[in-house]
């Protein structure tokens, strides 16, 4: 195939991925979308593969095929929970690959350049297989983060600020190493060096952050994937990989903004890493009493309530209630009652993961709203429930200045008639807690096992 | 312990200080309770009711009084006009009462309960805390007052609440005014709302306007400076030039308004005299008053404690027993407010009283200990209006001023640094390199374009399919692997292969999800 078809191929392959991410724009388009990607993947793959830099296939094919496999078996095995897993997983393929790509490159002597053009390869060169790495090992840590493999506390070192600055210099200093040893063809000693650090600073990076923030570490990390890919096809003088880089890396650039406005975090700190820790003064301490309610009054507030919204954190996917809540809410739906769901942009363990969670349940996607959406509703709403969620529906982050999450944009459902919360226990009577919601005049508390009282409910309201 | 419910003496009281409800959850914290036959009567629970929660029924007042340890009323206690005898002479040494007691209005009786060496704990004394609203009477007392004030303002007004067009003609909503803005308030506005009516509301005290605006009706501001809130969430009261203004707006209102309903009091002091014979003259005909500081002299200079009576073709109703007009449902709550308090005197469960007196709530609600004349209490420490916000540590402050760069230079920064590199790469960069970085920064920016219209609730699917994407890199390898050198072919099979991974993985994962998604 010519080369001319090739790069025609390549522009096609672009544009069906730039319209394969604006298909996410809603539902009805979203699957149309997905599958312009697969074509455009598909039509990208075959043209490379026919032009005529290619001519051995045996390896080719059964990489292509092993992978595919693989790839393939874990998409259709993995539960909508460990979503954050696998995407992390990912984006740490995305950078092996690319710090693998970047090698094979370094090692191809078959090129002609010179001069400029040829330092500007090098530095590509370099700079492509740094982030790839960073990307590798930060992914890995942060998968073996979400599923508990490695702690969740944020694992912070004296000085990791100088130590990151250390990291920094050594690698420009590696890097200039690295070019003048090229010129004498021995820069791979530098290369090693540098891709080791990487490694480091990409561990370091990620396990200065905690648990909490993972939403923003998994979108950040998507950003880095994408432009690991970009830095490669500078490398590769490939525009198709350079085009499809920039989307990915701008794509995870905007979902960590989000979800850093949406966590009340400062962009900058985040990307340079190590953020999640608080200082300032002493948080008020809020002390008042709880009412507790049992599921018989719960049953009775729902059925007197007309506007119901329910709040869902990660913990309702914890104990594995979204469906006994769906099955509550089709019941009052059946009723003839509004029942909503409101999301917070950080219910889950990342972007929109609750939303997949709910999708998951069979939840219709037309009654499950943002934050933004509804947060003007709460005054007309009767009832809420809050399953598994404490931050995101604390007021002190709009009272407070002291408080950890001060600022945080939050679900205001204090705002409503009144509120049930579902939560495992508390030490009960009257003692500090960290959330006045809890004790806010509106609200019951619903002490036990979510998934029990769910189920309680549930039958109840079928009698 | 044994808890004794006798019948109310008090002439037209028709409250009963438990129900069968409450008094199965007191059973539960290990009493046992006697109840007066017939006491529940007049508030339509019957003996047999009592019976089935487990209650014992007493037939005699007085042995009722001698063989309980605890005794729960609604009123303080008077002379009994079946027996002939003061309830307190009914009383035996030790024994607890728990009541009404109005402590500052019934001296004499204080001194005869101390006498008694009883241990008397007042329903009306219960500090006005937050932890403490679940037992205070007064509140839900006042609920019903304001909602039943509504009631019978409707029974005498003649015309609907509700503006209505019909085929007869339009019929204008009436315009209610409450003066006052309590719990009774409160309710009384929440009952108008809920009947049709227009709702204006009045109170010296500027911080209740939002919970009237929450209400959906409206507050009259006065165009004065001056905040009428005293201690424990109660009005205090006013200068002059505050009450002659206050007094010109509520004139001009009671020439417009067809309903009035006052609960203006300031603690300790007789009420206000808010709507003056004046003002009653000026009001439409057939208006009514309700005036629920009528047990205090009233709002208006017209009200007599506990009639109804007409001046000026305007009624005004000056009952004093509003609660007892909903006997049942006073009667729950009023239960419910003793069996909280019952809780907290019990924290064991085990039937005894533990009269705690460094709890805040029990200390100021106890006003006589074993015969010790224990009010009034030392001030309570919190007030019941929320207390002002805290203000942020100026350590943040500190910060701020301690940065050297001014905000503008700060804001230009990252633009003139950005500026930089550009001029920098443009200066040596070859022509191949910017053709390249021309398609990386427009893919840019198309990528900052189509992201932002992505739906929040795809953003997992939107991850995982930029996984997939930029899986994309396999074109990396591809065009590696055909490379002489057995080692540059390794590492591309490897990259293919994990790439191949992403590829699959990530389209398929996402096609998943999506399908789950559905209307």
């Amino acid at each position: 195939m010519s080369q001319g078809l090739v790069t025609m191929s390549h522009i096609a392959a672009s544009i069906l991925f730039i319209l394969s991410l604006s298909g996410l724009s809603n539902q009805t388009t979203a699957r149309r979308g997905n599958y312009y990607g697969m074509l455009g993947m598909a039509i990208a793959i075959i043209a490379t593969v026919m032009s005529d830099a290619v001519t051995s296939y045996t390896i080719l094919i059964i990489a292509l095929l092993i992978g595919g496999a693989l790839g393939a078996k874990a998409a259709l095995k993995v539960e909508m929970t460990q979503m954050p897993e696998l995407v992390a997983l990912m984006h740490s393929l995305v950078g092996m690959a690319a710090v693998l790509v970047g090698y094979a490159n370094f090692m191809d002597h078959t090129s002609t350049l010179s001069g400029a053009e040829k330092t500007i390869h090098e530095v590509e060169i370099y700079i492509g297989i740094l982030i790839g790495a960073i990307t590798f090992s930060g992914s890995v840590i942060a998968f073996g983060k979400l599923c508990g493999r490695v702690s969740g506390k944020p694992i912070l070192i004296q000085g990791r600020h100088w130590f990151n600055l250390v990291l920094l210099v050594a690698v420009i200093w590696l890097g200039s190493l690295f070019l003048a040893g090229t010129e004498t063809g021995d820069g791979t000693v530098p290369l090693m060096l540098m891709t080791i650090i990487a490694l480091i600073f990409g561990v370091h990076m990620v396990m200065a952050i905690g648990g909490a923030d993972m939403p923003v570490v998994v979108s950040m990390l998507n950003s880095y994937s994408g432009w690991a890919a970009a830095a490669t096809g500078f490398m590769l003088s490939n525009d198709l990989l350079i085009v499809t880089g920039a989307l990915v890396g701008s794509s995870g650039a905007i979902l960590s903004y989000i979800m850093c406005r949406a966590m009340n975090r400062n962009f900058i700190s985040v990307i340079a890493g190590g953020f999640g820790s608080t200082s300032g003064g002493e948080a008020t301490e809020v002390e008042g009493e709880v009412q507790s309610i049992n599921t018989n009054e719960t049953v009775q507030m729902l059925r007197d309530a007309k506007n119901i919204m329910i709040i869902p954190g990660y913990g309702m996917a914890v104990a594995q209630a979204q469906h006994t809540v769906y099955e509550i809410t089709k019941l009052l739906r059946s009723q003839n009652k509004n029942v909503r769901f409101g999301i917070h942009p950080v219910a889950g363990r990342m972007p929109g993961h609750m939303n997949v969670l709910l999708a998951e349940a069979k939840v219709p996607y037309d009654i499950v709203h943002e934050m933004d959406e509804i947060n003007d509703d709460f005054p007309d709403v009767d009832v809420s429930i809050v399953i598994g969620a404490n931050d995101i529906v604390n007021p002190s982050a709009l009272e407070d200045p002291n408080s950890p999450i001060a600022g945080m944009p939050v679900l205001e459902c204090w705002k409503g008639h009144s509120t049930i919360v579902l939560k495992r226990s508390m030490a009960s009577g009257y003692a500090g807690v960290g959330n006045p919601l809890f004790i806010h005049e509106n609200t019951r508390m619903l002490f036990g096992d979510a998934s029990d009282c769910l189920q309680t409910i549930l039958k109840k309201l079928q009698n | 312990m044994k808890i004794g419910i006798p019948k109310e003496v008090h002439q037209g009281e028709k409250r009963v200080a438990t129900t069968p409800d409450e008094a199965e959850k007191i059973i539960k914290l290990g009493f046992e309770v006697y109840v007066e036959s017939g006491a529940g009567q007049a508030a339509d629970i019957l003996d047999e009711a009592y019976r089935e929660a487990g209650v014992k029924i007493s037939d005699d007042a007085r042995s009722l009084w001698q063989s309980c340890d605890i005794i729960m009323k609604v009123r303080a206690p008077e002379i009994h006009p079946g027996l002939a005898i003061d309830e307190v002479d009914l009383m035996h040494e030790g024994q607890y009462l728990i009541s009404y007691i109005w402590p500052a209005q019934n001296e004499l009786l204080m001194q005869r309960l101390a006498e008694k060496k009883a241990t008397v704990l007042a329903v009306d004394s219960v500090p006005r805390l937050s932890r403490a609203q679940k037992m205070d009477a007064l509140s839900s007392m006042a609920n019903i007052s304001g909602y039943r004030a509504i009631v019978e303002a409707a029974q005498h007004y003649g015309r609907f609440f509700t503006g209505q067009i019909t085929a007869a003609g339009k019929v204008l909503p009436a315009k209610v005014l409450v003066i006052g803005v309590g719990v009774a308030g409160l309710a009384a506005i929440g009952a108008a709302k809920s009947m049709g009516a227009i709702v204006r509301a009045f109170d010296t005290r500027p911080e209740v306007k939002e919970q009237v605006e929450s209400m959906d009706a409206e507050f009259l501001m006065l165009d004065f400076e001056e905040d009428g809130s005293g201690a424990g969430g109660y009005a205090k009261t006013m200068s002059k030039e505050f009450i002659e203004a206050e007094m010109a707006l509520l004139a001009r209102q009671a020439m417009e308004v067809d309903i009035i309903i006052t609960t203006a009091l300031i603690p300790g002091k007789p009420a206000p005299e808010l709507i003056t014979a004046g003002m009653v003259e000026s009001m439409k005909q057939g208006s009514v008053i309700v005036d629920l500081a009528a047990e205090r002299g009233g709002n208006c200079a017209f009200t007599e404690k506990d009639q109804v009576v007409i001046k000026h073709g305007v009624t005004i109703i000056g009952y004093t027993d509003l609660p007892s007009r909903l006997a049942n449902q006073s009667s729950q709550l009023y239960a419910t407010n003793l069996r909280h308090l019952l809780t907290d005197l019990c924290p064991d469960k085990d039937g005894g009283l533990v009269v705690n007196m460094d709890d805040e709530v029990i200390r100021g609600t106890t006003v006589i200990q074993e015969g010790n004349t224990t009010w009034p209490p030392p001030a309570p420490k919190l007030s019941a209006a929320p207390a002002p916000q805290t203000e942020a540590p100026p350590t943040t402050e500190v910060k701020v001023k301690g940065s050297v760069i001014p905000e503008p230079i700060k804001q230009l920064l990252p633009l003139v640094v950005v500026g930089l590199v550009l001029f920098g790469i443009g200066a040596v960069a070859p022509t191949s390199f910017m053709s390249h970085f021309t398609v990386f920064v427009l893919a840019c920016f198309v990528g900052y374009q189509v992201i932002w219209n992505v739906s929040a609730s795809l953003h997992t699917p939107l991850m995982s399919v930029t996984n997939a994407i930029s899986g994309i890199i396999v074109i990396g390898a591809l065009v590696e692997i055909s490379a002489p050198d057995r080692l540059i072919t390794i590492l591309s099979g490897l990259a293919i292969l994990i790439a191949a991974i992403n590829i699959a993985g990530g389209f398929l994962v996402t096609r998943r999800m999506l399908e789950m998604f559905r209307k």
